[in-house]
């Protein structure tokens, strides 16, 4: 029987030949993490429930802290030094502090996979779709689960075959541009519960940080999972990353899908998605000259080394506009690392950019400071529900719109550079 | 032990200023991540709903029996699961919506919690009258999905609990079905 991507993943993972939509397994987990979000309630039932056998299998589990890092409150403070104690106990593998988003270490670490299956308390997990692994986030008590026991039911999602039709991206269009035109044209509840697979030569054309951008906004459409076919370079840079060669897990030839959509970004502009619904999206020129009083650069959506390299290259030697707020978030130590190295701190820096260490910045509880109300700001993260950012009017965009903005000081339409 | 699968109560309807369902409810208006270090349950039903305009004081209102409807996509969003245990700190007894975001819908399966998938029923009318409104006694059984409106005993077909589902339901929780495996 042909199989969809995501049921192939799942058939694998639970023993089978083949699986259905809708039937339930039962599957076993490649990699079981939790990040200081959700992690102490974790922590909390794996002593309750399993005291004398909290962990199967430890190699495969991780704490991830990156919502608040360092802490900065009390409760915060208290709810990663459980995690830490435990991962003491019990030898699980702790990234602290200063790794940054869980997501992302976990592709940088070689953990996520093409065809594996990695579970968190992190609801952008599935952006390790980027990678063609099925990632998925959950609540703390199925992670704890995960954790005790190493596997999960799951209802296997039917799977809708997404085109984009155009040709690959060119500037001022980002992968975030096609990310939103994406998220708009199917709605924050056009794939509810369902897989989406990506197909089209934008998609084949993205490096791993656009790969990493389009997936990780599956969750504001509503899907399980977003899923692109890793390219031959991409495989061979995961597998350097893992140290052994990798194969793809991918679709088969007639696989059956439940919907077959089409987006044409033949005309695609800057996108933006209005404050308050990630899914309306419009082009930024319908906003353009709306007041700007600050500006995030970061989040597991746009916190590459590519991403900041971006709007260091559209800003030049420009300086951002006076009393504008701009604050960049690396998304790893790494990428950190490299911004570092490649002096992109020191532009960043210059341009008058607070730069922090890694993290989710602006997206939980405020890393890197929060929107106060009537405060509008531009952020290159992938929600911007009420509240989820501050009280404050989030605009959602791509890095470039955001440096461009923060430059104008209003809601400015990038010029290519 | 098996637990009561028909569960009769006051309803609330979440509906907006036009009268019409509310859609995507996220978690941030069900439970905001300002209070996410709360750890205990019984902490938890004075949040719930408290970023949602217009059921600020949601909290101050429900009842212990209570039954809640809404609209598509309830609990899109973060993984919290304090989103779905501020409604078991309230006493509420059934959450159903049009649908649920996928991991919403998860943790309340896992929790215990009843939950289901009530499609049409928040859009369907009488005459000019929506069918069901906030103050309605409902009853609902949860192993056919039947919706009982005890004013007139007019009947609406919801979906009904998966296997899975009534399993961990009846077990008492995800932790609990596990050890019967």
């Amino acid at each position: 029987m042909a199989l969809t991507t995501i049921e192939k993943i799942i058939a694998g993972h639970a023993g089978r030949e083949s699986v259905t939509p809708g039937e339930i397994v039962w599957i076993d987990l490649d990699v079981r993490s939790a990040r200081d979000f959700g992690g102490a309630n974790v922590v909390g039932h794996l002593r309750r429930h399993y005291a004398d056998k909290p962990v199967a299998d430890v190699e495969k589990t991780a704490f991830t802290f990156d919502c608040v890092v360092p802490a900065n409150t009390i409760p915060y403070a208290e709810n990663q030094h459980t995690c830490r104690t435990f991962a003491r106990e019990h030898g699980v593998r702790l990234h602290d502090v200063d790794a940054g988003i869980g997501s992302h270490v976990m592709i940088e670490q070689g953990l996520a996979l093409p065809g594996t299956t990695v579970v968190g308390t992190d609801s952008h997990l599935n952006l390790l779709g980027a990678v063609g692994c099925f990632g998925q986030g959950m609540g703390d008590a199925d992670i704890a689960f995960a954790f005790a026991t190493g596997r999960t039911w799951f209802e296997v999602p039917e799977t809708i075959r997404l085109e984009v039709k155009g040709p690959p991206l060119s500037l001022p269009c980002t992968a975030k541009d096609l990310t939103l035109a994406i998220v708009g044209h199917m709605g924050s509840k056009g794939a509810l519960g369902k897989a989406v697979e990506l197909y089209g030569p934008a998609l084949d054309a993205l490096d791993l940080a656009g790969r990493i951008t389009v997936c990780s906004m599956a969750t504001e459409m509503g899907a399980i999972a977003a899923l692109i076919r890793p390219s031959g370079a991409l495989l061979t840079e995961l597998g350097e990353r893992a140290g052994r060669a990798l194969k793809e897990t991918w679709a088969d030839e007639g696989a059956s899908y439940c919907g077959q959509e089409v987006v044409d970004i033949s005309n695609l502009q800057p996108m933006v998605s209005i404050p308050g619904a990630p899914a309306e999206t419009v082009p930024v020129a319908e906003v353009a000259g709306t007041k700007v009083d600050s500006v995030f650069i970061g989040s597991c959506t746009n916190g590459r080394r590519e991403d900041f390299e971006a709007a260091a290259a559209l800003m030049g030697d420009r300086s951002v506009a006076p009393g504008m707020m701009a604050k960049a978030v690396p998304a790893t130590r790494e990428v950190f690392g490299e911004l570092l190295e490649g002096g992109l701190v020191n532009k960043l820096y210059g341009a008058g950019f607070v730069v922090s260490n890694a993290g989710c910045g602006g997206c939980a509880s405020g890393q890197i400071g929060m929107t106060g109300k009537g405060e509008v700001q531009v952020s290159t993260s992938n929600r911007n529900f009420r509240g989820k950012q501050g009280m404050g009017e989030t605009y959602l965009a791509s890095p470039l719109t955001a440096a461009a903005s923060a430059l104008a000081g209003e809601l400015t339409v990038p010029e290519v550079v | 032990m098996a637990k009561e699968t028909v569960l009769q109560g006051r309803l609330w309807v979440l509906r907006d200023a036009e009268g019409v369902a509310i859609d995507d409810i996220d978690t941030d208006m069900i439970f905001h991540n300002a209070h996410l270090a709360i750890t205990e349950v019984e902490q938890m039903g004075q949040h719930a709903l408290g970023n949602l305009e217009g059921y600020e004081e949601f909290h101050a209102m429900a009842k212990p029996g209570d039954i809640v409807l809404t609209g598509r996509n309830f609990g899109s969003g973060s993984s919290r699961q304090q989103a779905v245990d501020c409604f078991v700190s309230l006493g509420v007894t059934l959450l159903m919506a049009e649908s649920f975001g996928a991991i919403y819908k998860r943790n309340a399966i896992n929790a215990g919690f009843p939950i289901m998938e009530a499609m049409g029923l928040s859009d369907l009318t009488d005459g000019d009258e929506p069918w069901v409104k906030t103050g309605d006694e409902v009853k609902i059984d949860l192993e056919s999905g039947q919706v009982t409106r005890l004013s007139d005993g007019a009947t609406h077909q919801a979906r009904a609990m998966s296997g899975v589902q009534r399993d961990i339901y009846h077990a008492g929780d995800l932790f609990a079905y596990g050890k019967t495996l």
